[in-house]
């Protein structure tokens, strides 16, 4: 049959751009401590954003260990309780997804993929980091001045959050803001890299609509990061002066244990508002680095173009720009206009329409793939399920009158954690498993990663899926403990008790992903330049892994989109980026 | 049964039709703004996020001014100064504005002489700038005392009516001046490479070690341009509502 590719053309238009100029370092310090190079920088931002991430997920365990058996730890009181589910969701979110998708994939992914030298402003890239260090730094503080972490709940919402009563309300919340805004100030250095990197700093030949889907996912994500953080920004500020200066932004009058406290006429729900204008977006800046990485993903292991690419693409802008609109479908009990709840409902519910385009590509992607179950592969599948999964529980959220009764159970905490935390997660070790060759030059462990695999997937399912039960039992959620009550029935208990047993072990077994990338490192088996026989560019390199610049001597031309598998009349299965047609090996095997 | 890879042609693939040939053009390779530096690309894209940062602070006012249920003073009274015996509403206000808005033209002027490479001309006109900057941040300065130490106004409360008056106030005016500061500040870095002739030796810069140019007078402008046009709607929804 004959072929025509995608779009291969044998033309690249001439370079517009003089080539780049790079400061190469020449000390250890200034190779891997005060590094500008972007891999380098990527390994920091990872390394930090895992380091940080493993005390969540010890302070995810401390929660469950008290849902499972209240009154058994005394190292456990309600303040700690609180200041766990606080820390653990903030750490999650901001400082270890958003951070390791973007700061950490999209450095090191970025300009190998799109064929650029480096990050268009190195310093501005480096500073952007130690910004990011300083604040996970002061996050680590709070937990040892007096009164401890804020455990106002990672929403912080006010007055709570300031109130005399609510742990941390003294120093935790300050050093919580503090470390938020200087978030912010460092992901924006980062962020302005990012984006104009892809505009702006494309190899010849690689236009917009031959980038990997990957990359499309972290461009789209930072430019929401880019307008969403201002929100979170505002609100930080406001209520640091509400804290600090006695101002009244977000504080009503209020009598406080018996007392007239000094604040009046500022709106909560203002708060709620901002945050939520952050936090909605937020969700998708997690999720849309997570969605092009695991296109990437399956269509190489699955030796298959991407079903859709530009369906995939325009989703991927759709679902970007719907993300502004949805935000107070996070505040349908908070007390706002009924009609409010009428305009999200239907625009949340509209979301779901280039949502499930991408699950139908990504299967369809599979379907008659030659599918390989490399650990990758196998991460991918995992993530589909989980996300559909949380997506479908999302339709019900979605709806105001399904959600009042649902809001603040464990309902909402299964829902998030699939479809936010599990699906996400899971992508990140795909990524990992996938790229872990290119970064060190060695494979990472089959068989371990196999077991990590299977008992990371298993388990979040028997961790979220009884979840989904208590919540329509109505157990809520953020509860120390829960007595006396006449609704829950004695057995939700004994399925804490389950969930709690699955988390323990669920958690436990990340040791053995940490062994394996601690193992492979030294003694893994050699990987060569492109271990998967992937089309995309960062496995064209001269070197692996590459060095400062990426690509020696010449930059890399593109001939192609990312996805050129399994081309009828190629011989091999797959045709980098950077081949022309004219050098395409065919077949003597007929098709 | 033939194997046809597409033709090897050395052609540009013709652009398709319609919408899809804009998307095409527009997603051409190596730049999508053809002939924008990266310097004034990444500033352009920081503007747009600052942007969201000044909306969402005077969101955040003019919400807070309706959720308050004290009255609001009147800005007209309350920024009114006494001269020559007269109390004349919103003039240090007008001649702050007024500063403001001629250091966008000093600066619009400096863009035009750097591209001249005019170097003398171009230090002058951003010495300038900078120099009626400092005086809009000195007048800021006077008008803050002048709210604080005589009319008793403070972030969490003041005579003459609602909290959040002064509160606003000081954040956004605040938060207004510093950019207004670090302007300042760069502008005075920038003239002085200018003088030195740095742009024209491609000497590398502080801090980033990249060769300079004029762009970067330019980069500078849209800044400072930014920080006025936020000055105008500060001045609108703050002083004359």
């Amino acid at each position: 049959m004959d072929y025509v590719a995608h779009d291969a053309s044998a033309y690249a238009p001439p370079a517009e751009v003089e080539e780049m100029e790079l400061y190469h370092p020449k000390t250890f310090v200034g190779k891997y401590i005060w590094s500008q190079d972007a891999k380098i920088i990527a390994v920091q931002y990872a390394v930090t954003a895992i380091g940080i991430g493993l005390v969540a997920l010890v302070l995810s365990w401390l929660m469950r260990l008290q849902l499972a058996f209240p009154n058994s730890f005394s190292f456990i009181d309600p303040s700690n309780y609180l200041q766990f589910v606080t820390q653990h969701g903030m750490i999650m979110v901001i400082y270890l997804l958003t951070a390791l998708f973007l700061g950490g994939f999209g450095n090191y992914l970025i300009p190998l993929m799109v064929g650029a030298r480096d990050m268009v402003f190195p310093y501005v890239n480096m500073v952007s980091y130690w910004v990011y260090l300083s604040a996970v730094l002061l996050l680590i503080a709070s937990f040892f001045v007096p009164g401890g972490p804020t455990g106002a709940g990672w929403t912080l919402y006010p007055p709570q959050a300031i109130l005399q009563g609510t742990p941390g309300a003294t120093w935790g919340i300050i050093l919580m803001l503090v470390s938020l805004a200087l978030f912010i100030v460092g992901f924006t250095m980062g962020g302005l890299n990012y984006v104009v990197t892809v505009l702006q700093a494309r190899t010849r030949g690689m236009t917009l609509m031959r980038m990997p889907l990957t990359i499309w996912g972290i461009f789209t994500a930072t430019i929401l990061a880019l307008l969403a953080f201002p929100a979170l920004l505002v609100s930080a500020i406001m209520m640091l002066l509400d804290a600090t200066l006695g101002t009244s932004f977000f504080m009503p009058a209020i009598v406080s244990m018996g007392q007239q406290g000094g604040h009046a006429g500022g709106s909560p729900v203002l708060f709620q508002h901002l945050f939520w204008f952050f936090g909605h977006p937020e969700v998708y800046i997690v999720a849309l680095p997570a969605f092009g990485i695991v296109s990437d993903l399956i269509s190489v292991h699955a030796r298959k173009n991407i079903f859709g690419y530009r369906m995939m693409v325009w989703a991927i802008v759709a679902i970007g720009g719907l993300s502004f609109v949805v935000w107070a479908h996070h505040m349908y009990v908070s007390g706002m206009n009924p009609y409010f709840g009428f305009f999200f409902a239907t625009t949340t519910l509209i979301i779901a329409v280039p949502t499930a385009i991408k699950v139908y590509n990504w299967i369809l992607t599979l379907w008659h793939g030659n599918i390989r179950l490399t650990v990758p592969m196998m991460f991918a599948i995992g993530f589909i399920f989980t996300f559909i999964n949380g997506g479908l529980t999302g339709l019900f959220l979605g709806n105001v009158t399904v959600d009042v009764p649902l809001s603040d159970t464990m309902f909402v905490v299964a829902h998030f954690h699939m479809v936010m935390a599990i699906a996400p997660i899971l992508v990140v070790f795909g990524a990992i498993y996938h790229w872990y060759p290119k970064i060190t030059g060695r494979m990472l462990n089959d068989s371990l990663g196999k077991i990590h695999f299977w008992v990371t997937f298993v388990g979040s399912y028997a961790i979220y899926y009884p979840m989904h039960y208590l919540g329509f039992a109505g157990v809520p959620r953020r509860y120390y403990a829960i007595e006396g009550t006449n609704f829950i029935p004695e057995s939700a208990q004994s399925l804490n008790v389950a969930i709690t047993v699955a988390a323990l072990i669920v958690g436990a077994f990340q040791v053995v992903f940490l062994y394996n990338l601690l193992w492979s490192y030294f003694r893994g088996k050699p990987s060569g330049g492109n271990p998967w026989n992937a089309t995309t560019l960062e496995w064209q390199t001269p070197d692996t892994p590459p060095k400062h610049g990426n690509f020696g001597a010449t930059l890399p031309v593109v001939y192609r989109w990312a996805y050129d598998y399994s081309v009828p009349g190629a011989e091999q299965d797959f045709i980098p980026q950077n081949v022309p047609p004219g050098e395409v090996t065919r077949s003597s095997a007929r098709t | 049964m033939t194997q046809a890879i597409p033709a090897n042609t050395l052609e540009p693939l013709p652009l398709p039709e319609g919408i899809q040939g804009v998307v095409a053009d527009w997603s051409s390779d190596q730049r999508a703004f053809k002939k924008v530096p990266w310097g004034k690309a990444m500033m352009w894209i920081f503007l747009v996020s600052d942007t969201f940062i000044f909306s969402a602070f005077l969101i955040s006012y003019m919400t807070v001014r309706m959720s308050t249920t004290d009255p609001w003073p009147n800005p007209g009274e309350v920024f009114a100064l006494t001269l020559w015996g007269k109390k004349i509403p919103l003039i240090l206000i007008a001649i702050m504005t007024f500063i403001l808005i001629s250091s966008s033209g000093t600066m619009a002027m400096a863009v035009n002489f750097g591209y001249r490479k005019d170097r003398v001309k171009t230090f002058v006109l951003l010495l300038l700038t900078a120099a009626l900057g400092a005086s809009f941040v000195g007048m800021q300065a006077f008008e803050w005392s002048k709210l604080i130490f005589e009319e008793g106004v403070r972030p969490w409360g003041n005579p003459m009516g609602a909290a959040q008056f002064g509160s606003a106030f000081f954040m956004i005016t605040g938060f207004h001046g510093t950019h207004v500061s670090i302007g300042v500040i760069f502008l005075i870095i920038v003239a002085i490479k200018v003088l030195r002739g740095d742009l024209d030796h491609q000497r590398p810069g502080f801090l980033t070690g990249r060769k300079g140019n004029y762009e970067i007078v330019e980069i500078m402008g849209l800044y400072w341009h930014f920080v006025d046009l936020v000055w105008v709607f500060i001045f609108a929804l703050f002083y004359l509502w």
